[in-house]
Formats: C-alpha cells, structure tokens, sequence
C-alpha cells in the first residue's frame, strides 16, 4: 500500500514537470503569435506596394519620363480632389477640377492652400488614388505630399503636383481620382482646432466605412 | 481510500477566493458569466426600446452607440467565451477521467482576472466622455480619438484575452496530459475534442488580437502611427489585423457548442455518434480554414479582385465541414429511439437555428451581394443565429444536460420545455424580421430609422423583451435544481454513455483521485 502511494506521487510528479514543460511551450506560441500580430503591419505594407493596391501612388523623374512613348491614341481623365482633415485650419482646393491627358504626358496642376490660423501650423498630405489598381501607374515627378507644409499665419500658397500616368493603365480605365487628405501633424494643435470635436461628431455615426469602396 | 479527507474545503468566500478544483473554479466561470449576460442582456433591451419607434426619444444617440458596442464585447467576453471555459472547467477532466485540471493554481488566475476586467469594461460607460462608442471591433480611427473610456476597454480587452489565453492553455495541457489510461485521443468524447480545437484557436487569434489592441494603445499614447494615416499608417491595416483574429474567435465561440450537440444528440437517440472520425476531421478543418478567411468581413474595403475572389471561395468551402456535422448529426438521429427532454430540444433547436444562421452566411460570403448587406441588419441577423443559435443554445442544452450531474438533483422537465419554446419563439421574432430590415437597407448601429421600417422593428423589440423575461425561468430551475428535488442517478439519462456517468450525483469533490481504466 506503501509502495503503491509511493508510486502514485512519483507519477504525479513527473505529470506536474510535463504540464509544465507543455504550457511554457504554449505560452511560447502564445507569444510568437503576439509578434505575428505586429509583423501584419510591414507585411501589409509590402503587400500593398508590391502589388500596387490601396491606392498608394508611385514616385518617378523626369529623365525616366522623358524616355518614355506618349500613347495619343488615348484620352484620360484626371479629377483632382482634397480636403483639409479636421483639426487642420487650412482652407485647401485644387485649383483645376480636372483635366484629359494622354497616357505617357506629364502634366502639371496647382493646389491652393491658406492658413486660416492665427499661428504657424505644420501640415502632411496623404495622397490616394481610385480606383486602387491604377495606382502604380499614376507616378508623381514632383508633389507638396513629399514634403511637410509649414504655412505662416494667414499665409497663402500655390503648390505644384506634377506627374505622369504611364501607358501602362490598363483600357478599360477612362478616369482616374487623385485626392489629398491634409493632417495636421502636431497631435495638441489638432485638438485645439477641433480634433476633439471630430471625435465626438464620429461617436455619433455609424463608421464601419471607414475607407469606403472605391468607385470603378 | 480517505475520501472524507479529500472532501474536505475550505468554507464560506475563501473556498472561491482561492480554489484551485476544478468543479469550484468552473462553478465560478457559470456564475461569472450568466452575470454578465444580465448586464449584456439589459444592454440590448435599451437598444431595442430605442428602436420602438423612428426618432430619437429614450436615450442619446452616442449613448446609444456606446450601448451596442459595449453590449457586444460584455456578451462575447463577459459570457459567450467564460461560460464555456466554466463547462470545459467542470467537464473536461470528468470525461477524460483526470483528478483535475493540469495547471490548478494558474486556473485559479486565469478565473479572477475576469470579475477586475469586467469591472473596467463597465466602468468605461461612466468616464467623462462616455465608453467606447463605436461598434465593438474597435475600427480607428474612433478608437484612437475616444476619450478615456476606450483606453479602459482596451486595457479591459487585454486581461479578458490574457484570461483566455491562460483558460486554452491549461485545457490544452489537461486534454494532452491528464487522460486515463487507456483514453486514445480517438476516443475522446467529441466535446473534449472540439475544446481542444478550439483551445488552439485561442491560443492563435488571442494574442494577434491583444497586437492589434497594444498598437491602438501606442497610437493613442505614445506617439506610433500603425493607424494614422497623417503619419504614414492606415486604418484598413486595423482592418485586417483585427479580423485576423475575429474570424477565428467566431469559431471560438460555436465549436464547443458543437461539442456539446454531439454528446447529446446521441444520448437522446440512443446510439453512438454517427461517423465520429469525420466530426474530427470536420471541426479541425473548420479551425484550419477560419484563419484564412478574415478578408470576408471587409469586401468593401476596397481589396482587388483576385482577393474578394480568394475570400468568397475560401468563405463558401467552411460550408464543406460544416455540413458534414450537420449530416453526421441528422444521421445519428436516423433510426434512433429518439425522445425529446429539454437537452435535446436545445441541440436540435440549437442545430436548426445554427444552419439558419449559416445559410445567411453563405449569402454573405457572396462578394457582390455583400456590397449591399454590409452594415445592415441582415448582419446582425445573422450572426445572432449564428452565435445564439449554436453558443447559447448549446450552453442551455449542456447545462440541462449535466445539471443533474452537477446537482445531484433532477431539474423540473416541463418548466424546461417551456424554458426551451418561449425562447426559442422570443428569439426568432427578435432576430427573423431583421433579415428582411437588413435586405430592405436599414443600416445597424443607428438610434434612428426611415418610417417604413417601424413595424419590423416592434417585432423585434418585443420579441427581445420575450426572450429576456424568459429567462427568469432558466433562473428559477437552475436555483431549484441547486437547492433540492428529486434525487437524480449516477447515469441520470438512459442513453448516456461516459465516464462523467459513472460518478455519483453529485460527483465527489474529488474525482477520479485513481484513474479509471478505459477499454
């Protein structure tokens, strides 16, 4: 009977050590998953580079322009558009609506900014293009989104966007939307302005359409 | 054997402070959790009395808001997930004949984080500002913009997973390591397996979630950009990270039902579980597919083609394994000498419902129909069958199944039945009109909507006042059950097959101190 108990602690014993040696194996799991969960953020960001999506535009220069063929075969239509994120006291508005290219010519068109402020506030635009796959084919030479803006007090500004759309777009694409959300970068300042208040105005309405659907 | 010794514990609000048996801690996980479905339940009633009629009249909009988003987490957190970790707690070790759970003092933890996060997660609604108001998926950029009531839920959202995450460990340990000799992983019963299956789910999606939480609590504090699109971040990236483990976390929550329907669908029809290998093969395919599937709930994001395409099809093949439990169950029933006792009206009740649910699903799993259905009602028809349909059909079927086991007391049989109709007919009037509001375009999370949908949405609201008075009843049996009745057998059912029937009624405070042999 002796033996037999001696028998049984010994079992559960090495039971104990197994469960043990079982759950930090998990609770390594556990955290490879966590880092996984991290490791989503620039694995998005590749996807979405390499594979031209979420409307993100790319860069190139004249030179490499130049040596391209214009296709005048082809009319394009580009609509520009912008808006001044909440919290950014800027009035901001492209200054042509719209414009028809031909796939291959690089244009040029001005956005006009004011600071409506009372003080120097710093600026970013994000641009966005839709519909989405015609992204890597819309290439910006020069653009104010490059840079950050710092606009005095009341002061105005014409600033340029210049760029291309290569003769690589796909046909069946007859229009293309060039949009610019400025933010205001400084986080306090933001709120000063009534970043606050644009939370609150969220709270209130349905918001599951964060990035709508692109039209296309 | 001194079993008098080992029956011996400690008395009055120390016993629960710092249990470490399971059968203590898995009591503590009911009662926790039936508490929170109050709290959750009382929720949903100020939104269905709001949307008595057009207008706004019984509350403000952004309370309103704050009352769907945190009706939804409660429900999910605070009772969905607990309850069944409370019926893994008491069942799992009875069925697969182990003393305990593996790890007893972290089950101990892993129970008394819930009760403080909860505490945070209520207390969210009475911060200055409010509690998190927009929906609870948690989408930045409110998420980012909310006051302090957000960062209580997201700290609040943390320890409930932390608590999981601990839960799935210890019942993964326990079914690994803890089983009789004799008790081949092929022979487990079905709902030891399918909380093994989804004890590995959790274990995956849990901490992706707490990454996506960690990184608002970053964006709105120290100064990161994951979801700031002024800094170079993107709110659809919360999107996906967030669906990356929402789509999982919706098979957390039906698969133990599923388990449970496959223990009482057979016992009620007297004969073993039709094609027991393949309910396997079904659940952990199912648990495969739910991790490359999260794309679904964002068609209009904006994805390219060839991923819609991706999502719809891989979407549509869960109805592959799905189905082979449904035919396996509907099989098992063939031929049986069936007989319908309240466990098994809630697993039939539960299985009919569920494919309800289901086949919305599929339609929802439709890319170009989706365009129209996101955001509405017929969502939230739908995943109300879905999760009510199988997750608390199934918890009421298991709990009237094992209530006798647990007691030791047989449980009042027609207050069962009728326990089982009311809700069943409270709750398809709350949830079927929905469908035809959702198709008909009225959007969710609104306090507000166009006159023609009034009258659908009357249905609704009474049919949740029905529900929920309902349960006054569930409360009444349960109570009487604790508290006394006829004395139930070590069996209780004449079909019943398992070790947890071969203990008595009430079982020993410790059971199973010497394993049981399996054949």
């Amino acid at each position: 009977m002796a033996d037999a108990m001696h028998d049984g602690k010994r079992q559960q014993d090495v039971r104990t050590a197994a469960n043990r040696r079982l759950a930090l194996k998990l609770a390594a799991v556990t955290l490879a998953m966590f880092g996984f969960g991290y490791a989503l953020s620039p694995m998005y960001d590749a996807m979405c580079k390499a594979l031209g999506i979420n409307g993100k535009t790319g860069r190139t220069d004249a030179q490499t322009v130049a040596a391209q063929p214009v296709d005048v075969t082809r009319t394009v239509t580009v609509e520009f558009t912008g808006l001044a994120i909440s919290g950014l006291p800027w009035e901001f508005k492209p200054l042509v609506k719209k414009l028809e290219l031909h796939p291959g010519e690089t244009r040029e068109v001005k956005y006009l900014v004011r600071n409506l402020a009372k003080e120097e506030i710093t600026g970013q635009a994000i641009p966005s293009v839709t519909p989405g796959e015609t992204a890597p084919h819309f290439k910006k030479i020069e653009c104010f989104c490059f840079t950050r803006q710092t606009l005095k007090p009341g002061e105005t500004r014409e600033m340029p966007v210049r760029f291309v759309v290569d003769a690589g777009l796909d046909k069946g694409v007859q229009t293309i939307t060039l949009s610019y959300s400025f933010f205001n970068i400084d986080k306090l300042s933001a709120q000063k302005y009534g970043g606050t208040s644009l939370a609150q105005a969220g709270e209130h309405a349905d918001h599951d359409h964060v990035h709508p659907a692109p039209g296309g | 054997m001194s079993a008098d010794h080992h029956a011996e514990h400690p008395t009055g609000i120390s016993r629960w402070l710092f249990t470490t048996n399971h059968k203590d801690i898995g009591t503590l996980y009911l009662v926790f959790s039936f508490i929170m479905a109050i709290v959750g339940g009382v929720m949903s009633l100020v939104i269905r009395s709001e949307l008595w009629q057009p207008g706004l009249q019984l509350v403000e909009p952004n309370f309103f808001n704050q009352m769907t988003t945190v009706h939804a987490l409660v429900m999910i957190f605070g009772f969905a997930m607990p309850a069944f970790v409370g019926l893994a707690n008491w069942m799992i070790p009875m069925m697969i004949g182990a003393p305990d759970m593996a790890l007893p003092r972290m089950n101990n933890w892993s129970f008394w984080i819930l009760p403080f996060a909860a505490t945070l997660l209520i207390l969210s609604l009475f911060m200055p500002g409010g509690g998190p108001a927009g929906g609870w998926t948690i989408y930045p950029p409110l998420s980012v913009q909310g006051g302090i009531g957000v960062d209580f839920t997201l700290l609040a959202i943390h320890m409930l997973g932390i608590s999981s995450i601990l839960g799935s460990i210890n019942i993964i340990a326990t079914v690994l390591n803890m089983r009789a000799p004799g008790m081949t992983l092929m022979k487990m019963p079905m709902f030891a397996w399918t909380w093994l299956i989804t004890a590995f789910l959790l274990i995956a999606a849990m901490p992706v979630l707490a990454g996506a939480v960690t990184m608002l609590i970053t964006d709105r504090h120290f100064g990161t950009h994951f979801f700031d699109a002024a800094g170079g971040g993107d709110p659809v990236l919360f999107q996906h990270v967030f669906w990356f483990f929402g789509h999982p976390e919706v098979y957390i929550l039906v698969l133990p039902a599923f388990g449970v329907f496959s223990q009482i669908i057979p016992t009620f029809s007297r004969k073993p579980l039709f094609g027991y290998a393949s309910m396997v093969y079904a659940t952990a395919s199912i648990a495969f597919l739910s991790f490359i599937v999260w794309a679904h709930h964002m068609y209009t994001v904006g994805m390219p083609m060839a991923g819609e395409l991706f999502f719809m099809y891989s979407t549509m093949l869960i109805a592959v394994p799905t189905g082979v439990k449904i035919f396996n169950w509907v099989s098992t029933m063939w031929r049986g000498s069936m007989t319908f006792e309240t466990p098994m009206l809630w697993a039939l009740g539960g299985v009919f419902t569920f494919a309800v649910g289901g086949f919305s699903g599929l339609m929802l799993a439709i890319t170009p129909a989706d365009f129209q259905y996101q955001d509405t009602y017929f969502v939230v028809a739908h995943f109300h069958y879905v999760i009510f349909g199988a997750t608390i059909y199934g918890l009421f079927a298991a709990i009237y199944y094992w209530l006798p086991k647990w007691t030791g007391h047989l449980y009042n049989e027609t207050l069962g039945k009728w326990h089982f109709w009311l809700t069943t007919i409270g709750f398809n009037l709350t949830f079927f009109p929905q469908h035809f509001l959702g198709l008909a375009g009225m959007p969710r999370r609104i306090p507000d909507y166009a006159l023609q949908f009034t009258e659908f949405n009357r249905w609704s609201t009474i049919g949740a006042f029905f529900t929920i008075i309902s349960q006054l009843i569930f409360f009444y049996i349960a109570i009487r059950a604790m508290k006394g009745g006829a004395k139930a057998t070590d069996q209780v059912w004449e079909g019943a097959d398992g070790l947890e029937w071969t203990l008595s009624s009430p079982p020993p405070y410790h059971s199973f101190a010497v394993a049981p042999k399996v054949k």
